[in-house]
């Protein structure tokens, strides 16, 4: 680790100042951001530490029925208060890593980070969420924008996630069985207006719906009608755990399977 | 049924107070004062000239004391392999120089060619990050089979990348290669026994302090053997004079082989250390680790076997590449030869083995003995073969052992591969193992599994190996350079309590409870009144330390010799005591008594005169009480076993699951049950973790990919099921006083065919033609597998 400055804003116009410096970072749970310094692969000149800011903490229902998650919510907190609001997303949150890294990583810092496995970008586009930061609303579709790669600007930070809640909805993954992430994660929520299918782990661009699937199971929301779908191993990730084949044939195994389960 | 606290009694460990308690003190948990920091700067590329190292950006940096390059000690010698192997010609093998810093040469990923030494860790960093190397990379050779077809070499000196090609037993090669052209049936086998990287809770550290006033030195290391360290060091690479220097390996939190081997940063803590006159500290973190400890396995095999219609085997032929890395670590050399050679008999009457192996070096890092070394890699083989073959006659897979089993009245039995095995029960180990699997139920399980989608399957596994290493004899005539007996001073105090100074280290063992069972049990005192020393050469004898089995069935014996010696003396004295013969004397829980009669003295009165000799025959008999022995094994201990896995596995996935497992294993007497049950639930956990999760793997630019527990996966709580252990009723070994077998690798050597046989076992009762899968046993490789196929 590089010696670093560090601040811990109350509010998020403070922690927006602060972040305007160049070479300052934000720092939510340090779940990823921490074993990077402490491998020396980044050197910021300060941290800013997102979780002192009262007004990005918590979850509660807004006033169209979507469930809101304060940008600095850790997974912990998600996993129980949204377990009867959205047991779909709680069940994803409570899955993360262990509990160590439950009650430190939050939603806001997963969601910036943009791992091609981490299992929040899978809830957020899955359920078509969209993310609030202190300058802007931008849809989830528009949000993701490949591998570690987002619509953020320069020093914008998430304030807020707000998920439309849907009436069934199930996230499986198969994990990579070293880090825990998803080797292959599908959250799948259906909605009155259709279903969504998003899948993360996979792709060498990140988390994408997949929208064969979504057609399908808007008419048939069952296992069964993906039959006779399949899914391309072009552009999937191939690695030490699994090739590009394997990894496309588990999009259909988990699809299946999170519909299946789907409550 | 065992006294209190005595031998065979469950004692609870008494060290885990501290471990458990976070009292234990470790290497890093020692500040000395005054202490400076290293750290070492290594190699990111596997093969490479060193055409010019530029220190002097990093000596003006900010509380740099000292910066040392291969340069500093291009005079001292070399850490050398401590078995000489010669090759099937005759010729020695090769044994290029392995330096304390890489010089000329870098010869793998984490090959450390600087140090720093600063004030601060930080600051030795920062200074570390400024050292300009200019590294001409070069094609790494990665591959063992093109690493022995090209023209390219690790050591450039040697004009050669096989260390040796050695063929065990050379004079039955013939023989066996015509019982395989003329049998009826040949079963043949190409595997891979995965490389792992050792993984011990505890990194790798070290403190060298150097005393000028009296020109000595301390080393406080991560050692598995602190005598052996400092011999090495002593008469190899730093020429200090033994009585110059101390080693201590205070607690350590697990080695698994990887602690036996001196490694060139403790020689540079203490050059450093006299260089700039302060304790030098260094603590190497988790990817050096990785990159830099000595990895375990790296075998490509073929083997061969050849039976009857039948199912009775004629013989086991095999050829094998061993990879021992960049450069040979100190058992390097043993590890794959007579640690692997000579248990590719098994459990079996078979009258023909022959052997292949090549030593070849790579641009990796070390490989050497973990958990079992070169034993699991024979099992594995032959247990794989034998069950292909089973199936390829119809036969059930017991059945086929049991067709070939050493019957108990042919011990001892010499077997094929040239050891004497002492004692065992191989049938009754599968009795009992049967009986514990309830195997007529396994169909009813089956059907369970299959009504859930799932595939299920049972593995099975018989296992032998020769541990409690080793009769000095013997290992010298197979090449070893060092001597393998053990030693233990036991000291009786004043006041009757005792301190046992002993060569083996516990790093996880259970010593310092298993060692006061066997002497309070002895003695007829309480175990509690006796205490370990141990890990400090200043203060215990000369023993070889903890690996192989070795600690209770070599160790553990000579504190049996010394307490024995012991007895022996304080009868003279209570014979004085009592105005008795000594042959008049009973010893019984703890009590002198002359026979017939009911005069008698305690051990503890006999102590207290030992050192308080008035009216003491002093001209007859010595005051104290204090002895030590060293003991030699007559022969290895030969612990065995039978396993068994039952597995499912997700025909959509891939995944395995490991559901039940059962391991009966043949430890002759059992001291500590309970810590015995402790050491076969760890090895069944290597020996799953290897089976399917742990995956070493480089690229090949010699990269490790497989560098960080991101990607290097280790076995997990929920990754394991319950594991049935039994280990009552064993044959004892009939060499040593305790009649014990050693007990710490057979988890580790009999779990992986048992766990690869059972995936197989599950494939093919789903109709998939699936005949082998190579460790580990990922998902992404079952379904690849049945997928091809």
């Amino acid at each position: 680790m590089y010696a670093f400055e560090i601040e811990r804003p109350s509010t998020i116009a403070d922690a927006v100042k602060a972040l305007k410096d160049e070479d300052a970072q934000a720092l939510g749970g340090g779940q990823t951001l921490i074993p990077t310094l402490k491998a020396r692969l980044a050197m910021p000149s300060a941290l800013v530490s997102l979780s002192g800011i009262g007004e990005m903490q918590g979850v509660c229902i807004g006033d169209d029925g979507a469930v809101c998650v304060g940008g600095a919510t850790n997974h912990a907190t998600v996993a129980k208060e949204t377990a009867s609001s959205f047991p779909g997303l709680s069940g994803l949150a409570g899955n993360i890593g262990d509990p160590a890294v439950r009650n430190r990583g939050t939603v806001g810092g997963s969601l910036a980070n943009n791992d091609p496995s981490a299992c929040y970008p899978a809830a957020a586009l899955g359920s078509g969420a969209t993310i609030i930061t202190n300058a802007r609303e931008i849809a989830a579709d528009d949000y993701f924008q490949g591998m570690f790669e987002t619509a953020l600007d320069e020093g914008e930070v998430i304030t807020e996630v707000r998920f439309p809640v849907p009436e069934k909805s199930h996230y499986e993954k198969f994990v990579q069985p070293a880090s825990r992430f998803a080797l292959v994660g599908v959250f799948v929520a259906k909605y009155a207006d259709g279903v969504r299918v998003a899948v993360t782990g996979a792709s060498e661009n990140g988390v994408f719906r997949w929208s064969e699937a979504e057609a399908a199971l808007s008419t048939d929301f069952s296992a069964s009608a993906l039959d006779g779908l399949s899914v391309s191993a072009d552009g999937m990730i191939a690695d030490l755990h699994g090739s590009s084949e394997y990894r496309a044939h588990l999009v259909k195994v988990m699809t299946g399977r999170a519909v299946t389960a789907a409550s | 049924m065992p006294k209190d606290g005595g031998i065979g009694a469950s004692t609870t460990r008494r060290e885990d107070v501290r471990f458990l308690t976070g009292k234990g003190k470790y290497t890093a948990d020692i500040n000395a004062f005054g202490q400076v920091s290293a750290i070492f700067v290594r190699s990111t590329v596997a093969n490479g000239v060193i055409k010019s190292i530029d220190t002097s950006a990093a000596e003006s940096m900010p509380g740099v004391l000292a910066v040392f390059t291969g340069e500093d000690f291009a005079d001292v010698g070399g850490n050398p392999a401590g078995w000489l192997i010669n090759s099937r010609d005759g010729e020695p093998m090769k044994e290029p120089k392995r330096p304390v810093l890489a010089h000329g040469k870098v010869r793998h990923v984490g090959d450390a060619y600087a140090a720093v030494i600063a004030e601060t860790e930080q600051q030795a960093r920062d200074a570390a990050e400024e050292i300009i190397a200019d590294i001409e990379e070069l094609p790494a050779i990665v591959d063992m089979a093109a690493a022995l077809a090209g023209d390219s070499y690790v050591h450039d000196e040697i004009e050669t990348n096989q260390c040796f090609d050695w063929g065990w037993i050379e004079d039955n090669r013939a023989a066996t290669d015509e019982a395989i052209k003329n049998a009826p049936h040949v079963t043949t086998l190409e595997l891979i026994n995965n490389r792992l990287v050792p993984n011990a809770m505890e990194p790798r550290a070290s403190i060298g302090t150097y005393d000028a006033a009296g020109d000595s030195y301390l080393l406080q290391t991560t050692s598995q053997n602190p005598h052996l360290t400092r011999l090495l060091i002593s008469a190899f690479v730093m020429g200090i004079p033994e009585n110059k220097l101390t080693v201590i390996a205070p607690d350590v939190g697990g080695g698994f082989g990887s602690k036996i081997y001196h490694y060139g940063e403790e020689a540079l803590v203490l050059a450093a250390a006299k260089k700039v006159g302060r304790p030098v500290k260094w603590v190497a973190d988790r990817s050096e680790s990785f990159l830099s400890d000595a990895h375990g396995r790296d075998h490509v095999t073929k083997i061969e076997l050849a039976c009857e219609k039948d199912g009775t085997f004629i013989a086991f032929r095999t050829e094998t590449l061993a990879n021992v890395g960049a450069y040979l670590s100190n058992f390097s050399t043993a590890t794959p030869t007579f640690l692997h050679g000579t248990l590719m008999a098994g459990n079996y009457t078979v009258p023909n083995v022959y052997v292949n192996l090549k030593a070849v070096f790579t641009n990796t890092a070390p490989v050497d003995a973990y958990r079992g070394a070169g034993r699991p890699e024979a099992t594995y083989s032959i247990e794989r073969v034998i069950d292909m073959a089973a199936r390829e006659l119809g036969m059930d897979p017991i059945e086929i052992r049991r067709k070939n089993f050493i019957k108990p009245d042919q011990f001892p039995f010499a077997s094929a591969a040239g050891l004497e095995y002492d004692s065992g029960n191989y049938d009754a180990l599968m009795d009992k193992m049967e009986a514990m699997v309830d195997r007529k139920a396994f169909e009813e399980r089956r059907k369970a599994s299959e009504a859930k989608g799932m595939l299920r399957g049972l593995g099975i596994n018989a296992y032998v190996e020769a541990c409690g290493i080793a009769p000095s004899n013997l290992v010298g005539v197979l090449g070893s350079r060092v001597g393998l007996y053990d030693a233990a001073t036991v000291r009786v105090n004043a006041t009757g309590n005792l301190s046992v100074m002993v060569g083996a280290h516990s790093h996880g063992q259970g010593h310092e409870t298993v060692f006061p069972q066997i002497v309070g049990d002895m003695l007829g005192i309480d175990p509690a009144s006796v205490d370990i020393v141990h890990g400090d050469t200043s203060k215990i004898p000369f023993g070889m330390g903890t690996y192989g089995s070795r600690s209770l069935a070599v160790c553990g014996s000579a504190v049996v010799r010394a307490t024995e010696k012991i007895i022996a003396k304080a009868k003279k004295i209570a014979a004085h005591m009592l105005e008795a013969s000594a042959d008049d004397l009973d010893f019984t829980d703890g009590q002198f008594a002359v026979k017939g009669t009911d005069k008698s003295v305690s051990f503890g009165e006999v102590a207290l005169k030992a050192y308080i000799p008035h009216n003491y025959p002093l001209e007859d008999i010595e005051p104290g009480l204090e002895e030590t022995a060293f003991y030699d094994p007559a022969n290895f201990t030969y612990p065995s076993g039978a396993y068994a896995c039952e597995v499912e596995v997700d025909p959509e996935t891939g995944k395995v699951t490991v559901e039940r497992f059962t391991a009966c294993d043949d430890f002759g007497n059992v001291m500590n049950p309970m810590i015995v049950s402790g050491q076969v639930h760890g090895g069944v956990v290597q020996g799953i973790g290897q089976a399917l999760l742990e995956n070493t793997t480089y690229d090949e630019n010699g990269q490790l990919l497989s560098a960080s527990y991101m990607d290097y996966v280790m076995p997990r709580a929920d990754d394991l099921p319950f594991i049935a252990v039994d280990h009552a009723d064993g044959t004892p070994c009939t060499h040593n006083p305790l009649g014990a077998k050693g007990c710490g690798e057979g988890g580790a050597i009999g779990s992986p065919p048992t766990v690869v046989n059972a995936v197989i076992d599950a494939l093919q009762s789903g109709g998939k033609n699936v005949t082998h899968i190579d460790m580990p046993l990922t998902p992404a490789r079952v379904w690849a597998a049945m997928n091809n196929a």
